[in-house]
């Protein structure tokens, strides 16, 4: 019987010749991903090695990556505490893959593990963060977990208890029209599929339109596969991997890809022609109440937001500052722009996107999750409306309980934040 | 036989269970208080403590969706309350498992708030109602975790084993 990618790729972690769904299996984990949540982890690690005499060490430091980006800079002696905890471990047990709060290394988690190489294509790859289904996008299995599993992986090296997920083949043909993205594509999916059609299972993306998508949509789509509830997002490798891992990351060393077999066995097929997709806004409060854009624009909007691991990268940039060049934010609306990596944020400056950004009207923040998960900058006041490229709009998520978001792609943020109100790029 | 003291629809997220303003707080003895935070009543009633260990609070279908954070078990785990759902998102349901919330699995349960359910090892007996629903078991592999009460002594034992 085939295989899919991530029985593939169980099976090569676990030792073992085959895996099929269903199974339980203790795969090695090649990489483990954790954000300020490390504090935590920390002290679920520390309480496993009590009374065992063993010194509290991560089983391999190469593998751990540690990277700040929900609170940057620290919003609370709390949190300041908890960074400074933070770099006390990773430097006490060699953590090399971390990254501070710095203006040229650091960056949003799901951004700078593929930047910078530590994904590959066949990787287990665990993070304490939901949204870890994102690292799929280079042909990974890539899903999130809680702290205190976290604290088991850095003490044995492998993940316990991991039952092989069945996967959804999702097959996406056409071309994309103009100003419809990656974005409207995740956000049509996780319409159908609802917030709950894919619980349990992985997504599989295959056809000529994931083939030709940049590495970048392809983050896109996998990040928010777990707003459909995916264990994990996964486009097989191909060239364009081996090209970002290449050019973008600058991986020099052997990039061996992982293919599903012809007779891997899904438990569903889903197919999607993306040639008159409109662009797609998830209305308050579920990621799955698509609607096309036709359907709510009008919309007064106070806050657009641009950014986060899912649309803060530089063609996301280059398209709303495309939009934006040498028009004004709409008075009573405004625009807050987060980069997702220092490394975005120069190269944002070199081609002139953030002097457009700015001459709009808008405010450039640090890279980071910013206003995403609404913690501790970019909060919405009572009753008012935001507009964002992020990716949850759950009651509460940008720090007002009283507040409503809308999720679209960079290109509807960028045209509705020169009108105030929901507007289509397409009528620009 | 415990009652429901709190009776919720679907797709409860984990911001809706302890909303992100509140992560920095991470010790399990101060996560309770900001459990439901922004639902006030919910919060309150907790806070009160009038019910006993074993109460029940009731989800619809994919509890606990959204962001990977663990205080939104252990804020719940601190007034030990066991949570019965339509069905549980994977991520909080390994939590809870790693974490020793008692969580149980019920398709087609039907119950309100102020209900009296009897769990037993494989069914949800509302008293109030008359009706009986059946219960998912947990896979082998979870049901190991849970005897060993959590996953830290689970690893613990792995530990010793193999390193
Ligand atoms: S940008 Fe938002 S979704 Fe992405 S890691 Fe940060 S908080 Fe999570």
């Amino acid at each position: 019987m085939g295989m899919t990618v991530a029985e593939k790729i169980l099976a090569r972690a676990a030792g073992l010749r085959a895996v099929a769904a269903g199974d339980v299996v203790e795969p090695k984990v090649d990489l483990a991903m954790s954000h300020e949540n490390a504090a935590l982890v920390i002290n679920q690690f520390l309480e496993v090695f009590d009374g065992t005499g063993l010194p509290p060490t991560v089983w391999d430091p190469s593998r751990v990556a540690i990277i700040f980006d929900h609170r940057v800079p620290a919003e609370s002696p709390k949190t300041a505490t908890n960074q400074k905890k933070i770099r006390e471990f990773v430097a006490a047990n060699g953590i090399a893959k971390f990254h501070d709060i710095r203006g040229d290394t650091g960056g949003i988690c799901h951004q700078i593990l593929p930047e910078y190489g530590y994904v590959r294509p066949g990787y287990v790859v665990v993070g304490t963060d939901s949204h870890t289904t994102t690292h799929g996008a280079l042909g990974a299995f890539s899903f999130g977990i809680g702290a205190t599993e976290m604290a088991s992986v850095w003490s044995l090296g492998y993940a316990v208890n991991i039952e092989v997920p069945e996967t959804i083949k999702v097959v996406v043909n056409g071309t994309m029209p103009p100003y419809v993205g990656a974005k409207d594509l995740i956000l049509h999916i996780i319409g159908t599929l609802t917030a709950q059609g894919a619980n349990y299972k992985v997504l599989e993306f295959h056809g000529e339109t994931i083939r030709q998508m940049s590495t970048s949509g392809r983050i896109a789509i996998c990040n928010m596969s777990v707003e459909a509830g995916a264990t994990s997002g996964i486009v097989p490798g191909d060239e364009e991997t081996v090209r970002y891992l290449r050019e973008v990351a600058g991986v020099t060393d052997d990039i061996p890809l992982t293919t599903p077999d012809a007779d891997a066995r899904y438990v569903r097929t889903v197919e999607v022609d993306v040639s008159k997709l409109e662009p797609q806004i998830a209305c308050p409060h579920m990621v799955d109440n698509v609607k096309p854009i036709s359907a709510v624009a009008g919309t007064k909007v106070q806050q657009i937001v641009i950014g986060s691991c899912t649309n803060g990268r530089l063609d996301d940039l280059e398209v709303a500052a495309g939009i934006l060049r040498g028009k004004k934010v709409a008075a009573g609306t405004r625009m807050l722009v987060f980069p997702a990596s220092g490394r975005i944020f120069a190269q944002a400056l070199a081609k002139g996107y953030v002097q457009d950004f700015m001459a709009a009207g808008a405010v450039v923040m640090n890279s980071g999750c910013g206003p995403c998960l609404g913690v501790h900058e970019g909060a919405l006041g009572d009753n008012e409306v935001a507009l964002s490229t992020t990716n949850r709009n759950f009651k509460g998520r940008m720090g007002n309980p009283k507040s409503e978001v809308y999720l679209c792609s960079p290109a509807v943020a960028a045209a509705s934040a020169i009108t105030g109100v929901i507007t289509d790029p397409r009528n620009n | 036989m415990a009652k429901v003291i709190i009776a919720l629809g679907n797709d409860i997220s984990t911001d809706d269970i302890y909303p992100g303003r509140y992560m920095a707080t991470v010790l399990p003895t101060e996560t309770p208080q900001f459990a439901f935070a922004d639902r006030t009543d919910f919060n309150a009633r907790l806070k009160a403590r009038e019910f006993p260990a074993g109460s029940i609070i009731v989800g619809g279908e994919n509890f606990g969706c959204g962001s990977s954070r663990e205080q939104a078990c252990s804020t719940l785990k601190g007034y030990e309350v066991v949570v019965v759902a339509k069905s549980i998102s994977r991520i909080f349901l390994q939590n809870s498992i790693n974490l020793g919330l008692k969580v149980v699995l019920c398709p087609a349960l039907e119950a309100s708030e102020g209900d009296e359910l009897d769990l037993t090892d494989d069914t949800v007996i509302n008293r109030t109602t008359g009706k009986q629903f059946a219960q998912v078991q947990m896979p082998a592999a979870r049901k190991g975790i849970m005897d060993a009460g959590g996953l830290i002594p689970y690893t613990r034992a792995l530990l010793k084993v193999r390193r």
